[in-house]
């Protein structure tokens, strides 16, 4: 790794993030707790424990998940800690988003921020992980994303459920007049075994608010636990199967409007021209309104209904703007180009001496190759939207969103209304992949609710709207080269990996005033941080500023780092004629996890058997948001092309506390991943994005969908993410699969460019 | 205008052109089907129009020739169906978005087709996107659903 001194000189760009807020970052504020955001909205009778837990008198329990809920099974498995350490059953407990808070900070989001490897827990890291962990809570850094919402979690929703429960045996031990210690609990109530009376939670409830519970509580130990480490079944599954109205395009208002945007199909330019008589006439039209944000340029449209919205829209004519960024597909490729060639760059990984490893390699020692990959769409399934109504001075957003504390204050400034005149409701959410944390919806919704004399306004984008005005995955490419040894071992790697970056883009969009400090950990994610012994080893990321606006996609830097680092791995094997695996088992030694789930998974998927000709197997291994993955994908040769047959994943995420929800979570990212492999590209003409709907954006269907086996191993010592860690091996394991099945090297994605699927 | 939905019949004006989806979204409060594309790629919004599955983004509500059940209308009596039961048996759903439209399209082809091989499921089921990635588990489910109905549950 970088020397403490090389880090020592940087500055990281998620120290920007502090500056955003204006906070100076002292000890006492970083401890100061926040209020208790449930006090104000509770019901009569009802009392609050903690920001996470109300009891009614008819010992109604509700539990408080402030994370968005988008698939990944989070308000389930928040529920299941705060239930464990209380003592209720899943069923019993209601469980709610609550409001946007800062009480909701999410220490782990920012955790990883520094630029170690997720294996270092040396006291510089783990130093630099407190202080971001800080940095998130002073600033009430409310989000859901990086795979950290259990590693947050984790701790606080236990304690809040064993506090209340403190609290409430407490109380009940005053009722009856005997000890605490004589009282047991199950079920949502305590009992006294000794005289066989029994007193409900909700019964207690009240009195038991009014006792403080004690600076520290036990927590249960792993062995006694009911409700973690055994799949639930999901909180949310009823209302997901009978069409029950949970997402954000669902809400409906009394006396409700609805609209949609027609923003600028090139990024940031403003119309030169536009009429819109037409739109303005056409029948159920209310209203249509300009828009000028940090996010685009545009026009809102009002209607009486969203199909009038939508076909208003159409009928704006418009001039816009040429753009002021590379044009076209071909341009960009050529700025990453030039960049890869001449970029300076930081090496968030240096070791040994990777110049004067390569500058006698012989010829046949070297492997070297180019990889590229384009822009992605995030495409959720539900498109783009928001619902506000600004009334008597007060702005209410309900909007589908991952960070409910930003969107307020966005919305708010975007508004000209004050941070408290402005609540959040987050609704559950179709998909969120990372487009979520965005808050170009929610603004868009704040600015035509301002316009509607006190109506609610539904703004649901159509999904040519949703897939041309996305912040995409960044396009990226990279040089490779390797010098091998006697053995066949990489002695060195040199790495190049040029892409613009992630955070200094949504930094103009969400904090236009603050200018980006330092690199961006982002461009290298996947390839500075993984645990591979070589000797002289070096991972350069360069930023490629291009404009185009660029956002947190599923894995986010992994995504593509895991494709250049694993298959370039791939390409190391090959030459220097080791097996896939028998490499891995080599320079990973000193990493046993990893060593673990690439064993296990060679084992689940009979690594090394022969198969019948026309069918292959590659593999490839990420670590990624603490998760230590490797996945096997086997093709096979049909008429029609080639057909992803099987996939085998092994995955290390430390404690398992759902296994069906990790299970389902591993398969997700790993189909994530297939499918912007199989096909997925944006590409740009003319300033603007080319693809337009699922007809030429598509994703694997389920015919294309292969059988999956996991195996969810708890060796690490660390607890690691889920929801994103399925995602980066799967496009090299494929990759790596179409190599051994048909001889070709793909460099490219996606991989459809250059062979056909079944 | 008027159609019948989940049973009740609905009085409405609407522009014969708007699309049903947006006529049962907007106008009769009918949210259970979705918006995906509005182009019949993805399988969202699709309904039953007298037992068929019909993709209700493409079809204009003036055409609408039969009764129309939607997802909130699926579960008879008070009984989730038993494509709803398997969905729950088999912890299908993640966002939970594409899944009405998943259900309905299973729905219609159990009915069609009590028995579906591997292959009926990819034709049957082709039209419906998850971005979620929920296939394996929906494949399992319309299978226990077959194995439900069969049973008379
Ligand atoms: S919304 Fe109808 S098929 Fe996509
Ligand atoms: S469950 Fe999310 S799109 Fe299918």
């Amino acid at each position: 790794m970088a020397s403490v001194a090389k880090i020592a000189r940087r500055t990281f760009l998620i120290g920007a993030a502090a500056v955003a807020g204006g906070v100076a970052v002292g000890y006492w504020y970083i401890s100061r707790p926040y209020a208790n955001p449930l006090e104000g909205g509770l019901a009569e009778g009802e009392a609050t424990f903690n920001p996470y837990v109300k009891i009614a008198p008819d010992n109604t329990i509700t539990v408080i998940a402030p994370r968005a809920e988008m698939g990944q099974g989070i308000s389930t498995t928040l529920a299941a800690l705060v239930a464990e350490e209380l003592d209720v059953p899943l069923d019993m407990v209601k469980v709610e988003h609550g409001p946007a808070s800062f009480a909701y900070y999410n220490a782990a989001l920012l955790e990883e921020g520094g630029p170690f490897p997720f294996y270092d827990q040396s006291l510089m890291a783990e130093t630099v992980r407190g202080a971001l962990g800080g940095v998130s809570k002073a600033l009430g850094f409310q989000g859901t994303g990086g795979s950290s919402s259990i590693r947050d979690g984790f701790e606080k929703m236990r304690q809040a459920g064993a506090a209340a429960r403190y609290v409430l045996v407490e109380a009940a031990a005053r009722k009856l007049g005997v000890a605490a210690s004589e009282l047991s609990t199950a079920n949502g109530a305590i009992e006294h075994k000794a005289s066989g009376r029994e007193v409900a939670y909700g019964e207690v409830a009240a009195a038991a608010a009014a006792i403080d519970p004690p600076a520290t509580v036990r927590l249960k130990d792993k062995a006694d636990w009911k409700l973690l480490g055994k799949p639930q079944p999901r909180v949310d599954m009823l209302a997901k199967v009978t069409g029950a109205p949970i997402f954000g395009i669902d809400v409906v208002l009394p006396d409700m409007l609805f609209g949609t945007v027609k923003m600028s199909p090139r990024f940031w330019t403003k119309p030169v021209e536009a009429d819109l008589s037409k739109a303005e006439k056409m029948p159920g039209v209310v209203k249509i309104v300009a828009l000028e944000t940090s996010y685009g340029h545009g026009f809102g449209v009002v209607a009486e209904n969203t199909w009038a919205a939508f076909q208003a829209a159409d009928a704006i004519e418009v001039e816009w703007e040429a753009a002021e960024y590379p044009a076209d597909s071909a341009a960009i490729s050529k700025t990453l180009q030039d960049a890869l060639a001449s970029g300076d760059g930081s090496a968030l990984r240096d070791d040994g001496d990777v110049d004067t490893a390569f500058a006698d390699a012989p010829r046949e020692r070297l492997v070297e190759a180019a990889y590229e990959v384009p822009y992605l769409a995030h495409a959720c399934m539900e498109p783009m939207n928001a619902t506000a109504r600004f009334k008597d001075g007060v702005l209410e957003i309900w909007s589908p969103n991952q960070m409910p504390t930003i969107t307020r204050y966005l919305c708010s400034e975007a508004a000209g209304i004050e941070r408290d005149k402005v609540n959040v409701h987050t609704t559950h959410l179709g998909g969120g992949f990372g487009r979520r944390g965005e808050m170009d919806f929610s603004i868009y919704a704040a600015l035509l609710a301002k316009e509607a004399a006190g109506r609610p306004v539904k703004v649901t984008w159509t999904r040519e709207e949703d897939i041309r005005h996305d912040t995409y995955r960044p396009a990226a490419a990279g040089r490779f080269q390797a010098r091998l040894g006697d053995d066949g071992l990489p002695e060195a790697l040199d790495m190049r990996i040029a892409s613009p970056s992630v955070i200094g883009s949504a930094l103009r969009r969400m904090f236009p005033s603050i200018s980006p400090l330092g690199p961006d950990r982002t461009i290298t994610d996947g390839s500075h941080n993984q645990p591979y012994a070589i000797s002289n080893y070096r991972v350069t990321g360069i930023a490629a500023d291009i404009g185009i606006p660029v956002g947190f996609w599923r894995s986010v830097g992994n995504s593509y780092n895991g494709f250049f680092h694993e298959s370039f791995m791939d390409e190391i094997a090959t030459a220097g004629k080791t097996d896939p695996v028998e490499l891995r088992r080599k320079l990973m030694a000193d990493w046993p996890t990893a060593v673990k789930v690439v064993e296990k998974v060679a084992a689940m998927a009979k690594w090394g058997e022969p198969l019948p000709s026309g069918r292959a197997k590659g593999f490839a291994f990420t670590l990624s948001f603490g998760g230590w993955v490797a996945e096997v994908v086997q093709v096979a040769d049909t008429p029609a092309g080639i057909r992803i047959e099987k996939v085998w994943i092994a995955a290390d995420v430390g404690t398992a506390l759902d296994p069906g929800i990790i299970e389902a979570q591993l398969v997700s990212g790993a189909v994530f991943g297939l499918s912007a492999a199989l096909g997925q590209e944006i590409t740009i003409a003319e300033g603007m994005v080319e693809q337009s709907n699922f007809h030429d954006f598509d994703a694997m269907r389920i015919s294309q969908c292969p059988a999956f086996e996991v195996a969810i191993l708890e060796n690490a010592e660390r607890m690691g993410g889920v929801g994103e860690i399925g995602t980066p091996p799967a496009a090299p394991a494929l990759a790596n699969a179409v190599f051994t099945l048909t001889g070709k090297r793909i460099r490219t994605l996606p991989l459809s460019k250059e062979v056909a699927f079944a | 205008m008027r159609l019948i939905v989940d049973g009740k019949s609905i009085e409405f004006e609407a522009d014969p052109e708007m699309p049903l989806l947006w006529a049962l979204r907007d106008l009769a409060g009918k949210t259970g089907p979705k918006f995906g594309c509005g182009i019949a790629a993805c399988g969202a919004c699709t309904v039953h129009i007298g037992g068929e599955a019909v993709r209700s983004c493409s079809l204009p509500v003036g055409q609408v020739d039969g009764e129309v059940t939607t997802i909130e209308g699926l579960a008879a009596s008070g009984k989730l169906h038993a494509v709803q039961q398997a969905w729950l048996d088999e912890q299908v759903a993640q966002c939970g978005y594409c899944q009405a439209g998943q259900i309905m399209s299973a729905a219609a082809l159990l009915e069609a087709n009590p028995d579906p091989t591997d292959q009926d499921i990819d034709e049957a089921m082709n039209g419906n996107l998850c971005r979620c990635g929920t296939y394996p588990r929906i494949r399992a489910a319309i299978k226990k659903a077959a194995a439900l109905k069969t049973a008379g549950i």
